[in-house]
């Protein structure tokens, strides 16, 4: 009980606890969330998010780093758009290996997850690391290169409502134009949509992957320019894992993607909560994240089980 | 400079690819009966925490047992969603790996005992085989193991004669390439996709088991360190053989014995360079290898 209460209190027991704890684990998961939610709407399993995520936020600390005397309003979507393009740049290698090699994406991507863990290993004890080379993690961030707050006297950020505007367009995408349309078709059936529909499924699964890396390379922008203002190695505690569940419970829809994302934002500040009050691991969040996955897979195996019987039922 | 550097690279190369070729050879048989078990990862560090938890109570014996059995735990709860239920194969596994590493985590500090790394677990080191260890380069670097890694010697003979020499082995591959005709035929495809997934989980959790006993001496968490993740890229070098399995995971023992081979040569780059190395390793050849091989023609679906 008393666990269940240091959770509720550390989650939403508080404007603190939903605006500086929640929403703003919340955001990661936003992006990489929808990362996820893109790449499997097109068939493609990139389990790489959390990869592609630390290298969204090496390039945006790359650019943090060496801007730093450029204004707010220049250095901070230049960020952006490096934390894109390293991330972009991560899943093309891993869709580079698909379409050429017929490495599959499951195997690479999370290959690339190890690689990306010992570069940013590198990059804070090598090129990036503070001047006076003690701690392995970057300077920290001048004022211009930090993402300003939504609410005053809250730590929620820019990144949250970014993601909240990537999540609409997504949606729309997805749902109301052409190449939304070819986009789940591939995901439905690679074949089909080639000899049926015209879609050039190959070029355009390749496509998805490299724009969800770039998805994903958000969230690692977004973390260093309004978390963590420094580039350091525990910068992600699973989020890019996390965010199959996040994609996946919301049945890849990227309006609920919103939701799922606070509900799991909501897991791991309760769970850091529950860690520091009543000594509950943190990791435990992981058990409840599986526990869920699972949950799900079963109910959705069962649904169709049962329409499937309901068909037959009806001859 | 033979006997400094490149004996203990070769010796340190086989006792790194035991670990490996024990997830490897299980994987292989799930992936042969026509399922990919990315939960691997999460039986191997279920398979860790089994031994080190067995062994401080029953001793190195009862560790391998605990993590055989740790690792076939997981393994049935794979086996119920993927094959009872017939869920996703891909987003299953991916649950039992975060399944795997966050019941480990919790329970490792949980527990009253600390079963960490240099807490005096009882292990098994290496043991010299009379004659055979004497012999020049191969005697120390096949001969003076671990236990664990001459159960391999017999084994990978064995899982290869029984796969294509055996009715059940055909049985097993008949239900990777085509489970209706399998079924026709009168195999019970359920049946051997559970045993086959049961025995990747027993081959998954001694991985844990030797990874903890005769290397590390203890846990940490995450101490698996996408081993599962990589002796699924080992099966798909070995192109679906046992023998072949086996000499690729010997091939990754290598990459990661290249750690320990660079540290004595105190070489000026980076050690991450090292740390990533097996998992480049792993791209590289899967790259490389493109076409040669032919999974089983129904396996993940």
């Amino acid at each position: 009980m008393e666990i269940l209460l240091a959770f509720w209190d550390g989650a939403f027991g508080s404007a603190f606890a939903v605006w500086s704890a929640t929403l703003v684990r919340a955001t990661p998961l936003l992006f990489v969330g929808l990362a996820v939610a893109l790449a499997f709407r097109a068939g493609v399993l990139n389990i790489g998010a959390e990869g592609q995520l630390i290298l969204g936020a090496i390039g945006a600390s790359v650019v943090a780093l060496t801007l730093s005397t450029s204004p707010s309003v220049l250095l901070i979507p230049l960020m952006l758009l490096a934390g894109m393009l390293g991330g972009a740049l991560w899943a093309a290698i891993a869709a580079v290996l698909r379409q050429r090699f017929g490495v599959l994406e499951v195997i690479s991507t999370i290959m690339l997850n190890f690689i990306a863990l010992a570069l940013l290993g590198w990059m804070v004890r090598g090129p990036l690391q503070e001047p006076t080379k003690v701690y392995p993690m970057s300077s920290t961030f001048g004022a211009a290169a930090q993402f300003p707050f939504v609410i005053p006297g809250q730590r929620l950020h820019l990144g949250f409502v970014l993601g909240l505007m990537i999540a609409a367009v997504l949606w729309f995408v997805l749902a109301r134009t052409a190449l939304g349309f070819r986009i789940r078709a591939i995901g439905l059936g690679a074949r089909a949509a080639a000899s049926a529909g015209g879609v050039h499924a190959e070029s355009l699964s390749a496509r998805v992957f490299v724009m969800s890396g770039a998805l994903a390379g958000l969230a690692g922008a977004s973390e260093v320019g309004g978390v963590t203002w420094a580039l350091y190695e525990g910068l992600s505690p699973g989020y890019g894992y996390t965010a199959i569940a996040v994609a996946l419970l919301a049945r890849l829809d990227p309006r609920w993607v919103v939701v799922t994302a606070v509900f799991f934002g909501a897991l791991e500040a309760g769970g850091a909560a529950m860690q520091r009050e009543a000594g509950v691991p943190a990791v435990a969040v992981q058990i409840v994240t599986a526990a869920l996955l699972l949950t799900v897979l079963a109910l959705g195996r069962w649904q169709q089980l049962r329409a499937a019987r309901q068909s037959t039922e009806g001859l | 400079m033979i006997e400094v550097v490149l004996v203990p690279f070769l010796e340190a190369a086989v006792r790194t690819a035991t670990p490996l070729a024990f997830a490897a050879l299980g994987e292989l048989v799930a992936e042969r009966s026509g399922v990919i078990n990315l939960g691997l990862e999460g039986t191997i560090i279920a398979g860790c925490l089994g031994a080190a938890v067995t062994a401080a109570a029953g001793g190195a014996g009862a560790g391998y047992i605990g993590a055989a059995f740790a690792g076939m735990l997981m393994a049935a709860i794979f086996a119920l969603f993927v094959v009872t239920l017939r869920t996703d194969q891909i987003i299953t596994g991916t649950a039992l790996t975060m399944l795997g590493l966050g019941l480990t985590g919790t329970i490792h500090r949980s527990l009253p005992t600390v079963v960490d790394a240099g807490a005096a677990l009882p292990t098994t080191g290496p043991v010299a085989i009379p004659g055979l260890s004497q012999l020049p380069l191969v005697g120390s670097v096949l001969f003076v193991q671990p236990l664990a890694t001459y159960a391999l010697y017999v084994l990978v003979p064995l899982l290869a004669w029984w796969m294509t020499r055996t009715h059940a082995g055909l049985a097993l591959r008949a239900t990777g390439e085509s489970p209706e005709a399998a079924q026709a035929a009168g195999v019970s495809v359920r049946r051997v996709q559970w045993s086959a997934i049961l025995f990747s989980g027993a081959m998954g959790g001694l991985c844990g088991g030797t990874l903890v006993l005769a290397q590390v001496g203890g846990f940490n968490e995450g101490m698996s360190a996408g081993r599962g993740f990589i002796a699924i890229a080992i099966v798909v070098l070995g192109r679906w053989s046992a023998l072949g399995t086996a000499g690729a995971a010997l091939v990754f023992g290598g990459a990661f014995a290249l750690q320990y081979l660079f540290q004595s040569l105190e070489l000026a780059l980076p050690y991450q360079l090292f740390l990533a190395l097996p998992y480049v390793l792993t791209l590289v050849l899967l790259a490389a290898l493109r076409g040669r091989a032919r999974a089983p023609a129904h396996l993940g679906a």
